[in-house]
């Protein structure tokens, strides 16, 4: 992966110009940014007041239901609508053939084409027709009597099967997409030769399904020849682009909007063929069109985190000095997406220093739901092989597992052309204050229970390629003249607090209380462009824009005032409500009172974002610490307490950064322990956990409530005027590794397979050879 | 769409028999074509009219304290009653087949999911939703404490948390952590906010007790 794919933008990546005020000084002590204020929108959220986009009721609308394939592998010989059509309410029914219909459709980036409506239908969930009717139950009612025939084919649902020599083609072509060039640096050779340890281990991860809680979907109305779509996603311009190149429609005409919206984690970084098939339906019945996907459609068709197969081998000194890494991953990206191992060799190419690094990626095509980038795509299951490779280095060579981290610390980008350093990391402070604040030495030499009960810690390391930000941002601060703020911004808040953070700049920049500034954002039609909020990217992305644009309403104020009171506007600032002298208390001027600003009614500034500086690497780092206890008698592992160490830069508000962390997590122990998509391989080929009961996420009861984090804040003021890194994606990256390695402390297992199943607890324990007494549950 | 002048028969019973509710579950929206019918109770089932979609029959629900006669189809989830006809949004949709909790509401106090109650189960009941937690524009006690804790990321399963967090203080007002945890089971947040909304729920029995 690209460091510019991480934008999420298909094609090239937009620039914006120079901010029109010099860069400004980095902050000292901030009175607003980084303190745990409450949100802006928490009203709107715990009130139910905010309309997300599942809840847009216009009058007269329609409700739309899409027939999905039911077979892993098929050809649609014929759809017969005949009967749903007469059917009472209905309204509209699409499917292939139908004139408007015949839309190529862009699988990723590899530019691969199917159509809306194709008759080959790849996986179980390919769309085959949709209706839309008066209400949501007459619109099943006619998909339910709509009768298709469908030539079933041979299909393959695992990787084993898709690389046989006779395996039936998911795609023309075969199952294989182009291998990428192995990733290389030095000679591993030579490196595992100069190696005094050498251990070599298979990881497999899980196929994770993303499950955000609102489905996926939208509400599409025409205006003439103007769209607009109400539509939950984390990026309206990556919509707007998506339908206006399908529908062939010029960008100004596609309207989008997003202001809320039920959480993504990758899966509503692009738009749907439901966002194009309630446009065309609203086009056709001139009423407005809701299409929302069932969760059934969701687990199998809005993307997944592949599963992944990594064997890993390193090299080591005898004091813990890493000499080589060799990883050869396979995984698959589903039907349509050449994605199955996307990023999962970054952290194991970047994270410790290693001279000799080797890297082979093989993705493969099944009869399965295309991935879709899934919250640090690739790199939790490449921390999950790094981590417990590293783990079971330390046991191998008797150090401590913080130790042999710490030995091979990088302070460079290893895997960027030039080898730019960091322009921070915390990664050493992360495992060094988090142990300490953690317990770490204490636990570890805690004597194990005499009982059935098995308790052990572990840690784990981790950094996210992305999480550095970039152009393009632009951004909108408007003052009125009573001292009041907007702020306006194309990004999506996601749940990741953006609205807040964006009016805490305003608030700090401009001294307008929270609660007198709004913030307009997520629309097509009024805000700025901006990529979509994904790859911990939005906080380094656009809030140096955002500060620009204060910084700019700023100076135009306290140019207008310098006239005014005939004092050169360096002698000015702004208090509250007034500009006062900074030389002579006395004389000041009231906002309202400045007449120039009167006159205009209202102060713009416009605030870009400059590129990282050249020649530097821009990436947050984290370390995880978990304590477990594992029941020998049931293979229950239960997470009892979990402590993360986070280098982001600088931190945009204490209370939010503590719960994405605390988020991260969670969806970690989802990897680690319980998370996992079954396919019905042998039957088939259906997927089994098609449902939230099946598909088993993290509850109330499987998330410790003991969590605690510790920020390492280096102020990186290298890289931008704010010097906050993401850190959306990094909580999530150590996460499951530190849980693996706990139960290797606390039972002597070193369990490779995630998730880490109770039935495969028990496996690896009945295979355990017995310990010496005294020493099981001692690493 | 509330009718208040129907003339239309009102089923004589109201409530749902097991036996008709199984025949309808599965509903939400993709549920069966026609439930099997609802008016009489549990032995009698098996002789139970067909009711065909788009047959109507009236029911009444109190609503946040309003009292509503509706025209429903029997096979109608009390969650699409009170978003799609009642407008009431601030209860969510998430997997209509009783996993996810994003669609909890309360019905006689009692936490329950609004996309496993047919409308016609629902009939006589108080239902209580997030918009009826509310006192004019003043966020209720829970709803507050959510919003103080940081107890949600994205909001979209809040409601339902919250609805969960009122039912639970109203049989416990002083839940242990592992009582909080046990009552908020039913409610997945994917966002992993589970720490925050512990302490929210903390929270809010604390500002009850406290007569708040």
């Amino acid at each position: 992966m690209e460091d510019k794919e991480l934008y999420f933008w298909n094609g090239p990546l937009p620039e914006t110009q120079a901010p029109a005020t010099p860069t400004p000084e980095p902050w000292g002590e901030t009175k607003v940014v980084g303190k745990p204020i409450v949100r802006i929108d928490a009203y709107d959220r715990v009130s139910g007041s905010a309309i997300y986009p599942s809840d847009v009721m216009l009058p007269d609308m329609l409700h739309a239901a899409v027939l999905w394939c039911p077979h892993a592998h098929a050809l649609v010989k014929k759809v017969d609508t005949a009967a749903a059509e007469k059917m009472p309410g209905v309204r509209a029914v699409l499917k292939d053939g139908v004139v408007g219909t015949n839309i190529p459709w862009f699988a990723g980036r590899g530019g691969f084409t199917s159509r809306l409506f194709d008759a080959h239908c790849r996986y179980e969930g390919d769309e085959v027709a949709v209706v839309a009717a008066d209400t949501i139950y007459q619109a099943w009612d006619a998909v339910r009597a709509i009768k298709v025939e469908y030539e079933v084919l041979p299909r393959v649902t695992t990787i084993e099967d898709a690389v046989k020599p006779d395996a039936p083609p998911v795609r023309d072509g075969g199952n294989k997409p182009a291998a990428p060039q192995p990733y290389q640096r030095g000679n591993v050779e030579e490196g595992f030769k100069a190696a005094d340890v050498v251990l070599e281990q298979t990881f497999t991860t899980p196929c994770e399904l993303h499950n955000p809680m609102e489905l996926h979907g939208c509400v599409a109305k025409w205006d003439g020849p103007r769209l607009t779509i109400w539509e939950s996603t984390q990026g309206v311009y990556a919509i707007q682009a998506g339908v206006a190149a399908a529908l062939k429609l010029p960008l100004a005409n596609v309207r989008v909007i997003g202001h809320y919206m039920g959480g993504g984690f990758g899966s509503k970084l692009e738009h749907g063929k439901y966002s194009v098939m309630a446009s065309l339906l609203a086009r056709k019945t001139g009423r407005a069109v809701r299409l929302f996907l069932t969760r059934e459609q969701v687990c199998m068709s809005m993307g997944n985190r592949p599963a992944n197969t990594i064997t890993l081998k390193v090299g080591a000194k005898k004091d813990g000095t890493l000499v080589a890494l060799q990883s050869r991953t396979i995984g698959s990206g589903g039907a349509y997406s050449e994605g199955g191992t996307g990023g999962v060799d970054y952290v194991i190419r970047e994270l410790y220093t290693c001279p000799n690094v080797r890297c082979e990626n093989s993705s493969v095509f099944i009869n399965a739901g295309p991935q879709r980038a899934f919250r640090a795509p690739g790199h939790p299951q490449g921390a999950w092989a790094l981590e417990g490779a590293l783990d079971a280095l330390a046991a191998k060579l008797g150090m401590d597992p913080i130790a042999v981290r710490l030995k091979n610390i990088s302070l460079v980008s290893q895997t960027r052309t030039g080898n730019p350093p960091y322009t921070s990391t915390g990664f050493a402070d992360c495992l060094k204050n988090g142990a300490a604040a953690f317990g770490w030495a204490e636990a570890r030499a805690r004597k194990p229970l005499p009982s059935h009960i098995k308790r052990g810690v572990g840690v784990s390391g981790g950094m996210w390629q992305g999480g550095g930000g970039s152009p393009p941002a632009t951004a909108i601060v408007k003052l009125f003249p009573d001292g009041s703020a907007n702020l306006n911004m194309g990004a999506s808040d996601i749940g990741c607090g953006t609205k807040t953070w964006g009016a805490q700049i305003v608030a700090e920049e401009l001294g307008v209380p929270m609660d007198r500034i709004s913030v307009e954002h997520a629309d097509t039609g009024t805000t700025q462009f901006a990529t979509p909020s994904g790859g911990s990217k939005t906080v380094p992305t656009e809030s140096p824009a955002i500060r620009s644009a204060a910084l700019e309403v700023k100076d135009q104020l306290l140019g207008m005032a310098a006239e005014q009171l005939k004092l050169p506007a360096a002698d000015l600032e702004l208090r509250g409500n007034e500009v006062v002298s900074k030389t002579d208390a006395t004389k000041k001027v009231a906002l309202g009172q400045i007449q120039a600003f009167g006159r205009r009614g209202l102060l713009i500034g416009i605030g870009y974002r400059l590129p990282n500086p050249p020649g530097k690497a821009v990436n947050p780092f984290g370390a995880q610490f978990a304590e477990v206890e594992v029941n020998t008698k049931t293979g229950e592992i239960t997470v009892l307490r979990f402590l993360a160490a986070h280098d982001s830069g600088r931190i945009m508000n204490a209370k939010m950064f503590q719960n994405q962390v605390f988020g991260g997590i969670t969806m970690g122990i989802g990897f680690a322990l319980t998370e996992d998509r079954v396919m019905d391989d042998k039957q088939l080929g259906k997927l089994l956990t098609a449902n939230l009961h099946d598909y088993k996420m993290p509850t109330a009861l499987d998330a410790p409530a003991d969590k605690t984090v510790v920020v390492v804040d280096p102020h990186d003021n290298a890289f931008s005027n704010t010097g906050a890194k993401g850190v959306g994606e990094p909580a999530t990256i150590p996460t499951a590794p530190a849980i693996a390695n706990a139960v290797f402390q606390a039972t002597g297992l070193r369990l490779t397979d995630a998730p880490m199943s109770p039935a495969r607890v028990l496996r690896a324990l009945a295979a355990q050879k017995p310990a010496p007494a005294g020493q099981k549950g001692v690493a | 769409m509330a009718h208040e002048d129907n003339d239309k028969p009102a089923p004589a019973t109201p409530g749902v028999s097991r036996r008709g509710f199984i025949t309808s579950v599965g509903t939400g929206a993709i549920g069966v074509a026609a439930a099997g019918h609802l008016v009489s109770a549990a032995p009698a089932a098996a002789q139970a009219d067909v009711v065909k979609p788009g047959d109507v029959s009236t029911i009444t629900l109190t609503v946040n304290g309003r009292r509503q006669k509706l025209l429903v189809e029997a096979r109608w989830s009390l969650l699409h009653v009170l978003r799609d006809r009642l407008g009431l949004t601030g209860t969510k949709v998430g997997c209509e087949r009783g996993e996810c909790g994003a669609c909890t509401v309360l019905i006689d106090g009692q936490a329950r999911y609004a996309c496993m109650t047919l409308a016609v189960e629902a009939d006589g009941r108080e239902i209580t939703t997030i918009e009826g937690l509310m006192t004019g524009e003043d966020l209720g006690t829970t709803q507050q404490a959510f919003a103080d804790e940081d107890a949600f990321q994205c909001g979209y399963c809040t409601p339902g948390q919250v609805m969960a967090a009122e039912s639970l203080l109203g049989t416990n007002p002083s839940p242990s952590l592992d009582e909080i945890r046990q009552g908020m089971a039913g409610n997945i947040c994917r966002c992993g906010t589970y720490a925050h909304i512990f302490k929210a729920v903390a929270k809010a029995a604390d500002l009850k007790r406290r007569g708040r």
